[in-house]
């Protein structure tokens, strides 16, 4: 029996929600099928899903594993709708450069951050864990992007932001590019304390301050 | 310990698996600790910061209480500077201690939610390299229970003992600063 676009909606919502991949790729496939726009299944459906898991998570009703299992069913629709919304010559939000510093090797949250802005319409370039200074001034240098993110999960790795800054800063790239930071010990102060452009305390609020500063960062260059 | 140095210390202990949501832990020590000190002279916290980023130490700054030092129970085992030495040299290390070998199952296998979602397994432990054990009391049954551990994360083992003689001199110290203060 074929389903109504709203019945897909819903459907990817619900399936998205529980990670339940095979099912999510399946009505993604579906969706496509009837020509619904992949913008739609988006946004629309994908990625309130992963915010109403983000929200569930911050209420203490869903923990990491199921936010993994939603991520990874998300992710799984992701690759699919990938190369239709880069045919539909939609241009990306902007393009963000992001790794887990030096001596660290956590990477849970970082992807689910790159998930959230993958689905936002961010460019992610992940450079993955125990990134060296010297490795994200070589990948601003290649891939030139608007915000490059550093993360931490270990208050022994937190000093690498600065080290990170400091090679910035040194290669004379510092004010080609928005620098964030984040991770589970990361605060506002000790991002204020290590010079970064933004902090969020989760993957919703990454997105919605790496749009803010990319806002803020255009809107300089054209005043 | 207590019984053999014999401290007149009562044990109140929290629930372990606090662990896996260390933003909890600050606000469980504070219900704990006010209730005890209504009955108590002093009181002081068995936890080292434990994941709590500064919120544990912010609570012993508002009820003026000690706690053990360090940033996790790791560091009261094998020290901080030869963790963190450790930790340098091979940063893709997952730790155990005696208690995490044995309630390995419970504390991290379903509170991982891997035996209900194996895929998930990847995501955890991909970029772990080896397995340490820091062995407070090691036997035969452990050791076992050690190797299968780092058997189902497909690691290495390597087996540092510890004894408890550390955390032994960081409760004295605790304790002897609490009565001391």
């Amino acid at each position: 029996m074929t389903s109504s676009p709203e019945e897909i909606l819903r459907g990817l919502f619900d399936e998205t929600l529980v990670g339940n991949a095979p099912r999510v790729l399946e009505l993604t496939e579906e969706g496509l099928a009837l020509g619904m726009e992949p913008q739609t299944l988006l946004f629309e459906a994908l990625i309130p899903s992963l915010e109403e898991v983000g929200a569930r998570f911050e209420r203490g009703d869903f923990f990491v594993p199921e936010m993994l299992i939603a991520g990874r069913a998300m992710a799984g629709a992701m690759e699919r709708l990938r190369p239709l919304l880069a045919e539909t010559g939609v241009e990306t939000v902007g393009k963000f450069v992001m790794g887990t510093v030096k001596g660290d090797v956590h990477d849970i949250g970082k992807n689910l951050v790159n998930i959230m802005l993958e689905g936002a319409g961010f460019e992610v370039i992940d450079l993955g864990v125990q990134v060296a200074p010297e490795k994200f001034v070589s990948a601003i240098e290649e891939h030139h992007p608007d915000i490059v993110g550093f993360s931490a999960f270990l208050t022994t790795t937190m000093p690498m932001f600065k080290a990170n800054m400091n090679a910035l800063e040194k290669a004379g790239l510092r004010d080609s590019v928005v620098v964030m930071v984040g991770g589970a010990p990361v605060t506002q102060e000790y991002a204020d304390a290590v010079g970064a452009d933004g902090y969020a305390a989760d993957a919703s609020a990454t997105v919605k301050k790496a749009k803010a500063l990319l806002h803020e960062k255009r809107a300089k260059v054209t005043a | 310990m207590v019984a053999r140095r014999e401290w007149p210390v009562d044990i109140h202990p929290l629930p372990p698996l606090l662990h896996n949501q260390p933003q909890l832990i600050a606000g469980e020590v504070r219900r704990l600790a006010v209730e005890l000190l209504a009955s108590y002279d002093a009181v002081a916290v068995g936890y080292a910061d434990c994941g709590t980023y500064g919120a544990l130490d912010a609570v012993c700054d508002e009820l003026g209480l000690k706690r053990l030092p360090g940033l996790h129970c790791y560091d009261l085992y094998d020290g901080e500077a030869r963790l963190a030495a450790r930790l340098e040299a091979e940063p893709g290390t997952y730790l155990l201690t005696d208690f995490l070998v044995r309630s390995f199952e419970r504390t991290v296998v379903r509170e991982l939610g891997l035996d209900r979602y194996p895929e998930l397994h990847d995501d955890y432990f991909r970029h772990y390299t080896r397995v340490v054990w820091l062995a407070q009391e090691p036997d035969a049954e452990l050791r076992t229970l050690a190797q299968q551990v780092a058997e189902r994360l497909r690691l290495p083992l390597t087996v540092v003992p510890t004894g408890t003689g550390r955390l032994e001199a960081a409760m004295a110290d605790l304790l002897s600063s609490v009565i001391s203060g």
